[in-house]
């Protein structure tokens, strides 16, 4: 099989590693933000981390040629930094705070134009002595979240389709638009992201040869966070057929029927899409952990890593679509976004319950021409715990398979299995811990190790379109954060119903969400009571001693 | 008798019984590799099988039938998945090695892996589908590519009888087929429990 990791003739292992070798990850400049220096704020790894570095979008958007880095995050870290002291955070908020206003006035600006231009549905952002009275504008913003939908389609180039998310039905009634719009788009070059805005919709066409991917999308996420879905889904189908050999189908046969290869795995795309509508780790292209005391997973991870096999360069053991933990081969980076596409796997099929599962699985930020294979299995039925061994070797699923008896028999002997049901049992954490009282919820992410922490929602998000507005918001201020036009560092937003605060470091980012009556002087110092707080638990939410065998 | 025999080599190396003649099923003694019980009395007997089919026919339900005996509506499968099940016969202990196949095209090559060392397969269709007979006419092209005619047991499993008002293969049409081509045949159904144990049976003591 061509494709294989360790079979493939002449795929050279650069300095004995299996990543392909450097690239363009260099980093950019970022803009001289005082504050915690990479790899000291809360949730850094203290032994180096787990992930390749990463930079989400655009990370997403650097060409599949075979040549994606994979660079050790210890090699851009640079001198350790001193440990920042509160001070200099309160420092940076008071420079915040500074910036807060004009950002305000900017954004309610902004959306007021939005609104009238009709190009996207947005929230009212009247002040807040208005909340109570407002019954109107709770109606524009409750449609908006009720017309929240996005039709998703691929095609090969030559318009054959490849997948399309609503069926087919559907999908013929507006593939016509799609197709006279992809006319002019093909003239396009390679790699290439464009968008059209009408009439309420946007329309986002991503183009990677052979495939094109388009979202015809009712929300108010940007088109770059549109594209980043798109991305996404276009690493899913890589991860099922890999990138050499998507290209050499069609290179063969330009108007190969690619659904005959991809038939029975239309519902992993399927799950995908909907985990990104609900999950933020794809929005942060950050890993969340399982919140769990340092003992329990340090002997959890001392047991994985010393139940490993010659082939084994991942054995990852996750709950729900949380990290409880990684062991990797040194000097071997997974990339978040490879591990979000396993989690995805594993979410959506029940049948891994069951047996024991190998299959092939492309990590395509790790290596998009090759095959790994994954051994699959969940440790008891009754408890949400799978285990995950990435192998090079196809035929070595006897030995893998052993290596999960061997870690069971060492969980077992440690006496953490008992400790880790216990956690199981809650999984989330309230935001009520913090002790903040108009705090509602937040997403911290620690820049350097990859990984994020964020509470359970809670009240008033309970319904399932109240959640998903809550993440339209986080995605709304992640995008103004990220806009690649006119990045923001900081952000206050005010709503009728929530307020919320981002603020992006080259260190971290964070997220805030609190009550609509709360100031933003209340604000300021609940991020900075929230930022000593994280760094408090930082040793239960993140994995601060990854290990490598 | 140049199979490989894989990992399964620790049970020889252990084995005290591996030159006696153990009192077997018939055909079983050259199928299956014997190995070693603590109590010496009771050999086991490993016993590989595949499952093979198109997509949907109920292969999954089937291995989840035997080794659960329970039904659940949705398993669908990603790759292959392995499930182990022990059988404790008068003569000895047999323990299945099942390993159920996703059958989609691009797991082909990968499938085609798991042949190796089978001792039997179970080829399944869906009697309410036509088509999948034909497809399974196809998988067992393959198996005679793979495997000498005495090397594997092959049984012709037509699944879903309890959807006996949508039948389209008729049971005659599955019988004369696997007659033809002397394999065992029987029809099941996995949501019914119907013929389930039976058709794992009868391919160890054929
Ligand atoms: N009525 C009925 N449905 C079945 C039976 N066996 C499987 N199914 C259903 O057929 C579908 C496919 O089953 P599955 O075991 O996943 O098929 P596989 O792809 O061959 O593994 C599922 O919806 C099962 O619930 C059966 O004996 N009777
Ligand atoms: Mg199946």
């Amino acid at each position: 099989m061509a494709a294989d990791v360790h079979k493939k003739k002449g795929w050279e292992v650069p300095n004995g590693s299996l990543a392909p070798g450097d690239g363009q990850h260099t980093e950019r400049s970022e803009s001289p933000t005082p504050g915690l220096a990479q790899g000291t704020e809360p949730g850094a790894g203290q032994e180096g981390a787990m992930f390749v570095h990463t930079r989400s979008y655009e990370d997403l958007t650097s060409p599949e040629d075979g040549a994606a880095a994979a660079r050790s995050p210890e090699e851009r870290r640079g001198e350790p930094a001193e440990p920042s002291s509160m001070e200099q955070i309160s420092k940076d908020f008071s420079e915040l705070s500074t910036q807060l206003t004009g950002m305000a006035l900017d954004l309610e600006e902004e959306m007021r134009q939005s609104k009238e231009g009709k190009l996207e549905p947005s929230p009212q952002t009247t002040r807040r002595d208005s909340v109570l009275s407002g019954k109107e504008e709770e109606d524009v913003t409750m449609d908006a979240w009720r017309m929240h939908r996005k039709h998703v389609f691929v095609l090969s180039e030559a318009g054959k389709p490849v997948y399309s998310r609503y069926g087919s039905e559907e999908a013929l009634s507006s593939t016509m638009g799609v197709m006279m719009a992809l006319v002019s788009f093909l003239e396009a070059e390679k790699n290439a992201i464009r968008s059209i805005h009408a009439d309420g919709y946007k329309v986002v066409f991503v183009r990677r040869s052979p495939l094109v991917l388009v979202a015809v999308a009712r929300t108010r996420q940007s088109e770059q966070e549109i594209a980043h879905e798109l991305l996404y889904i276009y690493y899913q189908i890589l991860s099922l057929l890999t990138w050499t050999q998507l290209n050499h189908i069609f290179q063969q046969k330009q108007n190969y029927d690619l659904r005959r290869l991809l038939a029975g795995s239309e519902r992993i795309t399927d799950n995908l899409l909907d985990l990104m509508a609900h999950d933020p780790s794809f929005l942060m292209g950050a890993v969340r952990c399982l919140p769990l005391a340092a003992s329990v997973r340090d002997a959890v991870s001392t047991s994985l890593q010393q139940a490993k096999a010659k082939s084994l360069v991942f054995s990852i053991l996750l709950s729900g679509n949380q990290l409880v933990s990684l062991v990797r081969k040194k000097d071997q980076f997974l990339h978040p976004i490879d591990l979000h596409l396993l989690f995805n796997l594993i979410s959506s099929s029940s049948s891994f319950r069951e047996g024991e599962a190998w299959t092939p699985i492309c990590l395509p930020k790790f290596n998009s021409s090759g095959f790994f294979h994954a051994h699959i299995s969940y440790l008891e039925q009754e408890m949400d715990l799978c285990l995950l061994l990435v192998s090079t070797d196809r035929e070595d699923f006897f030995t893998v398979s052993d290596c999960k008896r061997r870690f069971q028999e060492r969980l077992r002997r440690r006496g953490v299995h008992h400790a880790l049901q216990e956690a199981l049992r809650t999984p989330f954490y309230s935001v009520a811990q913090v002790g903040i009282p108009d705090l509602r919820h937040f997403i911290y992410k620690s820049k350097s190790s990859g990984l994020f922490t964020s509470p359970k929602i809670e009240a008033p998000y309970v319904r399932e379109e109240e959640k998903e507005r809550l993440l339209g918001l986080y995605q709304y201020l992640h995008s103004r954060a990220h806009n690649s036009s006119r990045p923001l560092k900081n952000i206050y937003f005010t709503g009728p119903r929530e307020n919320l605060l981002a603020w992006v470091t080259s260190a971290f980012e964070l997220y805030i969400c609190y009550s609509p009556l709360g100031t933003k002087a209340g604000a300021i110092s609940a991020v900075n009571k929230l930022m000593k707080w994280i760094r408090k638990e930082e040793d239960r939410l993140f994995i601060l001693t990854p290990q490598t065998y | 008798m140049g199979r490989d025999l894989g990992r399964h080599e620790s049970f020889n190396e252990s084995s005290l019984l591996q030159s006696a003649k153990p009192q077997l099923p018939m055909g079983m003694a050259q199928k299956a590799t014997p190995g070693t019980s603590l109590e010496g009395i009771r050999p086991t007997y490993l016993y590989k099988v595949v499952l093979l089919g198109s997509t949907s026919v109920g292969k999954s339900s089937l291995a989840y039938r035997y080794v659960k005996n329970d039904f659940k509506e949705s398993l669908p499968t990603v790759g292959c998945s392995f499930f182990t099940q022990t059988l404790n016969l008068e003569a000895g202990t047999v323990k299945f090695e099942i390993w159920d196949t996703a059958g989609q095209e691009k797991y082909h090559s990968v499938c085609h892996l798991y042949y190796r060392g089978a001792h039997a397969a179970l080829l399944v269709y869906d009697i309410t589908n036509k088509e999948t007979l034909n497809r399974a006419k196809l998988w067992l092209r393959d198996l005679e590519k793979e495997f000498l005619p005495d090397e594997i047991v092959i049984a012709l499993v037509g699944n879903k009888t309890d959807l006996a008002a949508d039948r389209e293969v008729a049971t005659e049409e599955g019988e004369e087929f696997a007659r033809t081509k002397g394999l065992l045949f029987m029809e099941t159904s996995a949501k019914s429990n119907h013929h389930v144990n039976d058709i794992f049976m009868a391919i160890v003591s054929n």
